[in-house]
């Protein structure tokens, strides 16, 4: 008999909003997240713009001396983890709390934290360093304070695979609990990333655009930096079912592959494979797909190398396939990607509701697919895909059904 | 850093010329006397990341901001084609931070 695995709750915050419900929300409404950047200096940078979560201060949700424990990554991924665990009403008692894991996906870890230590140490001379800088910095951070803050007692640990760092932990965290490793998990990603010193990185790579992020459009001119999290419960589906819980969807398939080629460089092959593998691990014919949540990071060549793959996947069936990107909204969320736009997934599959890309002007013969332009459209998802394929050349796509 | 610049508000058609091909030789592990004005990117076998490594090295030497985009090279400001457009690039980046 095979363990089915079931989402109960979702948290999220990003610069769309706070929680699911103005997720989904702006989701629906095309709402864009992106603008200028205000919590740095953007005037040192070649680009101004952002999808910084401006509507998020620690101050509303932590104590001072909370707050001296947590990067802003770390604040985001409690304060998502708070609204999953109580929507989804999942209360485990000791026995379950053994029996629950924790996975979170994080690229980078707390640059926040790294960026301010630095400037204090070689920009200001300072002689020392606050004492809580390795615990709030370290990339397991977000990890271990959902473990601390639920009692959650199975295993955690932090997955860090670039831009799908949170595809993978997800995928893990699913693959755990359908083979009886575990009964449920918190899991998702979070990342903090909009400080100088990381953008100025970004900007070093040439990638970034000045005027904004359209996914698929011949018009795109490289991506947008954002920051969030998104955290879901994650439970065996007889227990959910058990406590009469709301389920949004069922996680049924994860599929995950490397490039082997180049370091930067997209690589149809290698996102073939993992689509294919997600498609199979779930059981699932390409024909069976509705709903396709790309990575679409609108640079030129994530986006055609992607749109290839797709088509090579699915065959006459991509023609049918409702296809957008949601960074066109909340940004790049780097190891937050997979699990800010699995809220979306979710959105799909549970409202019937498909998020569009927006700020789509020009097609792109090269990127011939429905990306769902501009404006939501209403459309019965039995199944779905979430797709991230990182630098490094390492990809994850998570497939998912409509649990009816 | 202050001493490269210090350089660069001298640096004569030729030095430009001679620098550009150093770096381009350097980051494609060429002799500089095979990279010619004529060489173009494939020639050589620079790939995307060297060429933004290259252009990185050009902007810390002459103290001069590239505009390129990595995305859409053609769409650029700034001709990639060859190494002779290159430095042509260049000139013109130094003569207008000159004037300026």
């Amino acid at each position: 008999m095979t363990r089915r695995v079931v989402v109960t709750g979702m948290g999220v915050v990003s610069a769309l909003g706070l929680g699911r419900a103005r997720a989904f929300e702006a989701l629906r409404e095309g709402e864009c997240g992106i603008g200028q950047l205000t919590r740095i200096d953007a005037s040192r940078l070649s680009f101004q713009i952002g999808a910084e979560a401006s509507g998020f201060e620690g101050e509303d949700h932590f104590s001072r001396q909370e707050l001296s424990l947590l990067d802003r990554g770390s604040q985001m991924a409690l304060v998502a983890g708070r609204e999953a665990m109580a929507a989804s009403g999942f209360s485990p008692d000791d026995a379950m709390q053994l029996r629950t894991a924790v996975v979170i996906g994080s690229a980078m870890g707390g640059m926040n934290t790294l960026d301010d230590g630095y400037r204090q140490l070689y920009g200001e001379g300072k002689a020392r360093l606050h004492p809580l800088t390795v615990p709030r910095l370290m990339p397991n951070a977000p990890a271990s304070h959902l473990s601390i803050a639920f009692g959650l007692k199975g295993p955690a640990w932090a997955v860090t695979t670039a831009c799908a760092s949170s595809n993978h932990a997800m995928g893990q965290a699913f693959h755990m609990i359908r083979s009886g490793a575990v009964d449920a998990a918190l899991t998702g990603g979070a990342e903090s990333q909009l400080t100088l010193g990381v953008l100025k990185a970004w900007e070093g790579l040439r990638v970034m655009s000045r005027d904004g992020c359209r996914p698929f459009s011949k018009t795109r001119n490289g991506m947008v930096q954002g920051e969030g999290a998104a955290i879901f419960v994650f439970e065996e589906m007889e227990q959910a079912q058990a406590r009469g819980a709301t389920i949004w969807g069922e996680v049924v398939g994860f599929g995950a592959s490397a490039d082997a080629s180049d370091i930067v460089q997209p690589n149809e092959d290698g996102a073939k494979r993992a689509i294919r593998a997600a498609l199979e691990d779930g059981g699932l014919r390409p024909d069976q797909i509705d709903y396709v949540n790309a990575h679409g990071t609108a640079t030129a060549a994530n986006d055609r190398t992607e749109a290839a793959a797709i088509h090579a996947v699915f065959g006459a069936h991509a023609e049918q396939l409702s296809v957008s990107s949601t960074k066109s909204m909340h940004g790049h969320c780097i190891g937050a990607a997979g699990a800010i736009e699995l809220v979306a997934t979710l959105m799909a599959l549970s409202e019937g509701v498909i998020p569009p890309t927006i700020n789509y002007d020009a097609p792109d013969p090269e990127c011939a697919l429905d990306v769902t332009p501009n404006e939501a459209r209403e459309r019965s998802v039995g199944a779905a895909l979430s797709n991230s394929f990182a630098f490094g050349g390492l990809n994850a796509v998570l497939a998912l059904r409509a649990y009816r | 850093m202050t001493e490269q610049s210090a350089d660069a508000a001298t640096f004569t058609d030729e030095d430009i010329e001679a620098k550009v091909i150093e770096i381009v030789a350097s980051h494609s592990l060429n002799d500089s006397q095979e990279v010619t004005l004529a060489s173009t990117p494939q020639d050589l076998s620079i790939d995307s990341l060297g060429l933004v490594e290259i252009i990185f090295s050009i902007e810390e030497t002459f103290d001069v901001s590239v505009p390129y985009n990595a995305n859409d090279p053609s769409s650029s400001d700034f001709d990639i084609s060859t190494v002779g457009a290159v430095v042509a690039g260049v000139k013109r980046l130094i003569a207008n931070q000159r004037a300026a």
